[in-house]
Protein backbone atom coordinates (compact mmCIF):
# COMPACT_ATOMS: atom_id res chain seq x y z
CA UNK A 1 0.00 0.00 0.00
CA UNK A 2 1.64 3.20 -1.03
CA UNK A 3 2.23 5.91 1.50
CA UNK A 4 0.18 9.01 1.06
CA UNK A 5 1.59 11.42 2.83
CA UNK A 6 0.91 15.00 2.30
CA UNK A 7 3.68 15.60 -0.62
CA UNK A 8 2.95 12.69 -2.56
CA UNK A 9 -1.21 13.97 -2.76
CA UNK A 10 -0.23 17.50 -3.25
CA UNK A 11 1.75 16.23 -6.27
CA UNK A 12 -0.71 13.42 -7.36
CA UNK A 13 -3.96 16.43 -7.04
CA UNK A 14 -1.26 18.75 -9.32
CA UNK A 15 -0.77 15.73 -12.15
CA UNK A 16 -4.72 16.59 -13.07
CA UNK A 17 -5.12 20.12 -13.49
CA UNK A 18 -8.33 20.74 -15.01
CA UNK A 19 -9.43 20.43 -18.77
CA UNK A 20 -10.58 23.70 -20.64
CA UNK A 21 -14.02 24.30 -19.60
CA UNK A 22 -15.60 25.03 -23.17
CA UNK A 23 -14.35 21.54 -23.89
CA UNK A 24 -15.69 19.83 -21.30
CA UNK A 25 -18.90 21.64 -22.12
CA UNK A 26 -18.77 20.60 -25.61
CA UNK A 27 -18.12 16.96 -25.02
CA UNK A 28 -21.18 17.11 -22.26
CA UNK A 29 -23.45 18.70 -25.47
CA UNK A 30 -22.70 15.85 -27.90
CA UNK A 31 -25.97 13.67 -26.73
CA UNK A 32 -27.87 17.15 -27.69
CA UNK A 33 -25.41 17.36 -31.05
CA UNK A 34 -26.79 14.31 -32.15
CA UNK A 35 -30.28 15.42 -31.41
CA UNK A 36 -29.88 18.28 -33.87
CA UNK A 37 -28.60 21.13 -31.79
CA UNK A 38 -25.97 22.66 -34.15
CA UNK A 39 -28.24 22.81 -37.11
CA UNK A 40 -31.53 24.43 -34.95
CA UNK A 41 -28.52 26.71 -34.07
CA UNK A 42 -27.34 27.47 -36.97
CA UNK A 43 -30.97 27.36 -38.46
CA UNK A 44 -31.57 30.47 -35.88
CA UNK A 45 -28.81 32.56 -36.65
CA UNK A 46 -29.60 32.52 -40.23
CA UNK A 47 -33.48 32.58 -39.88
CA UNK A 48 -34.14 35.56 -37.38
CA UNK A 49 -38.03 34.93 -36.86
CA UNK A 50 -37.25 31.24 -36.21
CA UNK A 51 -34.56 32.86 -33.65
CA UNK A 52 -37.21 35.50 -32.06
CA UNK A 53 -39.84 31.79 -31.55
CA UNK A 54 -36.87 29.90 -29.77
CA UNK A 55 -35.91 32.84 -27.46
CA UNK A 56 -39.62 33.24 -26.67
CA UNK A 57 -40.43 29.44 -26.29
CA UNK A 58 -38.12 27.01 -26.91
CA UNK A 59 -39.90 24.09 -26.61
CA UNK A 60 -43.16 25.13 -28.43
CA UNK A 61 -40.54 26.59 -31.93
CA UNK A 62 -39.05 23.15 -31.95
CA UNK A 63 -42.06 21.40 -31.47
CA UNK A 64 -43.53 23.52 -34.23
CA UNK A 65 -40.57 23.13 -36.59
CA UNK A 66 -41.01 18.88 -36.35
CA UNK A 67 -38.70 18.00 -33.69
CA UNK A 68 -39.81 15.53 -30.72
CA UNK A 69 -40.54 17.09 -27.19
CA UNK A 70 -36.81 17.37 -25.32
CA UNK A 71 -36.97 19.55 -22.55
CA UNK A 72 -32.71 18.84 -22.48
CA UNK A 73 -32.75 20.25 -25.91
CA UNK A 74 -34.37 23.05 -25.36
CA UNK A 75 -32.59 24.25 -22.71
CA UNK A 76 -29.75 23.91 -24.47
CA UNK A 77 -31.02 25.63 -27.58
CA UNK A 78 -32.00 28.25 -25.12
CA UNK A 79 -27.98 28.61 -24.22
CA UNK A 80 -26.78 28.78 -26.88
CA UNK A 81 -29.36 32.04 -28.21
CA UNK A 82 -29.36 33.77 -24.75
CA UNK A 83 -25.94 36.06 -24.54
CA UNK B 1 -20.00 12.64 2.71
CA UNK B 2 -21.17 12.33 -1.32
CA UNK B 3 -22.06 8.92 -2.12
CA UNK B 4 -20.39 9.03 -5.48
CA UNK B 5 -21.01 6.22 -8.44
CA UNK B 6 -19.05 3.44 -9.39
CA UNK B 7 -17.30 4.14 -12.77
CA UNK B 8 -20.11 1.00 -13.67
CA UNK B 9 -22.99 2.15 -12.10
CA UNK B 10 -22.74 5.66 -14.30
CA UNK B 11 -21.81 3.42 -17.76
CA UNK B 12 -25.20 1.67 -17.43
CA UNK B 13 -26.96 4.99 -17.04
CA UNK B 14 -25.44 6.82 -19.76
CA UNK B 15 -25.97 3.86 -21.81
CA UNK B 16 -29.39 4.11 -20.95
CA UNK B 17 -29.61 7.43 -22.72
CA UNK B 18 -29.45 9.12 -19.72
CA UNK B 19 -27.94 13.20 -20.72
CA UNK B 20 -26.97 13.81 -16.57
CA UNK B 21 -25.33 10.58 -16.41
CA UNK B 22 -23.17 11.51 -20.06
CA UNK B 23 -22.22 15.22 -18.34
CA UNK B 24 -21.42 13.39 -15.26
CA UNK B 25 -18.78 10.93 -17.15
CA UNK B 26 -17.26 13.92 -19.30
CA UNK B 27 -16.63 15.98 -15.97
CA UNK B 28 -15.45 12.36 -14.34
CA UNK B 29 -12.52 12.15 -16.93
CA UNK B 30 -12.02 14.96 -18.85
CA UNK B 31 -9.39 15.50 -16.41
CA UNK B 32 -7.31 12.74 -17.32
CA UNK B 33 -7.98 12.49 -20.94
CA UNK B 34 -6.91 16.07 -21.20
CA UNK B 35 -3.89 15.10 -19.78
CA UNK B 36 -2.79 11.81 -21.16
CA UNK B 37 -3.15 14.33 -24.33
CA UNK B 38 -1.26 17.27 -23.43
CA UNK B 39 1.02 15.77 -20.50
CA UNK B 40 2.21 11.69 -21.60
CA UNK B 41 1.95 13.13 -25.99
CA UNK B 42 3.24 16.80 -25.18
CA UNK B 43 -0.19 17.64 -27.76
CA UNK B 44 -0.19 21.37 -28.69
CA UNK B 45 -3.59 22.85 -26.95
CA UNK B 46 -4.96 22.70 -31.18
CA UNK B 47 -4.66 19.33 -31.29
CA UNK B 48 -5.21 18.31 -27.55
CA UNK B 49 -8.46 19.71 -28.23
CA UNK B 50 -9.38 17.92 -31.56
CA UNK B 51 -8.13 15.05 -29.95
CA UNK B 52 -10.56 15.59 -26.60
CA UNK B 53 -13.41 15.94 -28.55
CA UNK B 54 -13.39 13.16 -30.95
CA UNK B 55 -12.43 10.47 -27.54
CA UNK B 56 -16.01 11.28 -26.07
CA UNK B 57 -17.69 11.43 -29.38
CA UNK B 58 -16.48 7.95 -29.97
CA UNK B 59 -16.85 7.01 -26.60
CA UNK B 60 -20.22 8.22 -26.81
CA UNK B 61 -20.69 6.56 -30.09
CA UNK B 62 -19.34 3.15 -28.88
CA UNK B 63 -20.19 2.70 -25.51
CA UNK B 64 -22.42 -0.40 -26.52
CA UNK B 65 -19.38 -2.13 -27.31
CA UNK B 66 -17.87 -1.54 -24.15
CA UNK B 67 -17.43 -5.14 -23.03
CA UNK B 68 -16.90 -4.33 -19.25
CA UNK B 69 -18.78 -1.32 -17.89
CA UNK B 70 -16.26 -1.29 -14.90
CA UNK B 71 -12.98 -0.63 -17.57
CA UNK B 72 -14.18 2.76 -18.86
CA UNK B 73 -10.93 4.17 -17.93
CA UNK B 74 -8.28 2.55 -19.44
CA UNK B 75 -10.94 2.15 -22.29
CA UNK B 76 -10.59 6.15 -22.26
CA UNK B 77 -6.86 5.73 -22.16
CA UNK B 78 -5.92 3.29 -25.03
CA UNK B 79 -8.69 5.71 -27.06
CA UNK B 80 -6.80 8.47 -26.54
CA UNK B 81 -3.73 7.49 -26.67
CA UNK B 82 -4.45 5.92 -30.36
CA UNK B 83 -5.94 9.28 -31.21
CA UNK B 84 -3.13 10.63 -29.85
CA UNK B 85 -1.00 8.86 -31.98
CA UNK B 86 -3.12 9.39 -35.31
CA UNK B 87 -2.34 12.93 -34.48
CA UNK B 88 1.34 12.90 -34.49
CA UNK B 89 1.95 10.69 -37.61
CA UNK B 90 -0.18 12.86 -39.41
CA UNK B 91 1.71 15.89 -37.96
CA UNK B 92 4.72 13.82 -39.12
CA UNK B 93 3.47 13.52 -42.44
CA UNK B 94 3.67 17.45 -43.06
CA UNK B 95 6.72 18.22 -41.25
CA UNK B 96 7.99 17.41 -37.44
CA UNK B 97 5.97 15.48 -35.02
CA UNK B 98 8.02 13.00 -32.74
CA UNK B 99 6.00 10.21 -31.11
CA UNK B 100 7.53 9.58 -27.91
CA UNK B 101 8.57 6.92 -26.32
CA UNK B 102 5.98 3.95 -25.47
CA UNK B 103 7.71 3.47 -21.98
CA UNK B 104 7.92 7.26 -21.52
CA UNK B 105 4.08 7.59 -22.59
CA UNK B 106 3.37 3.98 -20.03
CA UNK B 107 4.80 5.48 -16.75
CA UNK B 108 3.00 8.95 -17.57
CA UNK B 109 -0.23 7.61 -17.62
CA UNK B 110 0.04 4.97 -14.76
CA UNK B 111 1.48 8.20 -12.72
CA UNK B 112 -2.53 9.91 -14.28
CA UNK B 113 -4.14 6.50 -13.09
CA UNK B 114 -3.02 6.78 -9.88
CA UNK B 115 -3.56 10.44 -9.89
CA UNK B 116 -7.16 9.85 -10.66
CA UNK B 117 -7.57 7.16 -8.19
CA UNK B 118 -6.66 10.33 -5.82
CA UNK B 119 -9.75 12.56 -7.41
CA UNK B 120 -11.97 10.08 -7.14
CA UNK B 121 -11.02 9.52 -3.63
CA UNK B 122 -11.34 13.01 -3.38
CA UNK B 123 -15.08 13.20 -4.75
CA UNK B 124 -16.09 11.64 -1.74
CA UNK B 125 -15.26 14.48 1.02
CA UNK B 126 -17.38 17.08 2.10
CA UNK B 127 -18.09 19.77 -0.93
CA UNK B 128 -15.89 22.13 1.37
CA UNK B 129 -13.04 19.97 1.12
CA UNK B 130 -13.23 19.18 -2.47
CA UNK B 131 -13.37 22.91 -3.41
CA UNK B 132 -10.73 23.98 -1.10
CA UNK B 133 -7.99 20.95 -2.69
CA UNK B 134 -9.11 21.63 -6.13
CA UNK B 135 -8.28 25.00 -5.75
CA UNK B 136 -5.29 25.19 -4.29
CA UNK B 137 -3.76 22.16 -6.25
CA UNK B 138 -5.54 21.95 -9.51
CA UNK B 139 -6.25 25.05 -10.33
CA UNK B 140 -3.06 27.03 -8.24
CA UNK B 141 -5.37 29.24 -6.72
CA UNK B 142 -3.82 31.51 -3.95
CA UNK B 143 -5.13 31.21 -0.50
CA UNK B 144 -6.66 34.85 -1.03
CA UNK B 145 -8.52 33.56 -4.08
CA UNK B 146 -9.83 30.56 -2.56
CA UNK B 147 -11.11 32.66 0.91
CA UNK B 148 -12.98 35.48 -1.89
CA UNK B 149 -14.79 32.54 -3.33
CA UNK B 150 -15.90 30.37 -0.36
CA UNK B 151 -16.63 33.10 1.84
CA UNK B 152 -13.52 32.12 4.42
CA UNK B 153 -10.65 33.98 5.42
CA UNK B 154 -7.29 33.47 3.81
CA UNK B 155 -5.76 33.39 6.87
CA UNK B 156 -7.37 29.98 7.95
CA UNK B 157 -6.98 28.21 4.25
CA UNK B 158 -3.63 26.77 5.19
CA UNK B 159 -4.90 24.72 8.06
CA UNK B 160 -7.98 23.80 5.97
CA UNK B 161 -5.60 22.76 2.98
CA UNK B 162 -3.90 20.25 6.11
CA UNK B 163 -7.50 18.94 7.62
CA UNK B 164 -8.55 17.98 4.27
CA UNK B 165 -5.79 16.16 3.24
CA UNK B 166 -5.39 14.42 6.28
CA UNK B 167 -9.41 13.30 5.51
CA UNK B 168 -8.39 12.25 1.86
CA UNK B 169 -5.34 9.90 3.38
CA UNK B 170 -8.03 8.19 5.52
CA UNK B 171 -10.61 7.74 2.64
CA UNK B 172 -7.67 6.70 0.12
CA UNK B 173 -6.29 4.00 3.01
CA UNK B 174 -9.39 2.50 2.83
CA UNK B 175 -9.88 1.89 -0.86
CA UNK B 176 -8.12 -0.50 -3.67
CA UNK B 177 -4.92 0.73 -5.42
CA UNK B 178 -5.39 1.23 -9.24
CA UNK B 179 -5.71 -2.12 -10.93
CA UNK B 180 -4.88 -2.70 -15.06
CA UNK B 181 -8.06 -3.45 -16.15
CA UNK B 182 -9.12 -4.18 -20.22
CA UNK B 183 -11.60 -2.29 -22.12
CA UNK B 184 -13.81 -3.15 -24.86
Amino acid sequence: MRNYNEETLAVLLRTLPAAPEAWVKAAQEIPLARRGLDDIVARAEADRAFREALVMDAEAALEGAGYEHDPALAEAVREHLTP
Amino acid sequence: MPVVETDAQLVARCRAGDDDAWRELVDRFSRYVYAIAVQAFRLSEADAEDVFQEVFARAYQNLSKLRNDAAIRPWLAQLTRRLCLDTIRAGAREQLGEIPESSGVDDTIARLDESLFVHEALATLSSNCREILDRFFARDESYQLIGDALDLPAGTIASRISRCLVKLRTELEGRNPVAAESGG
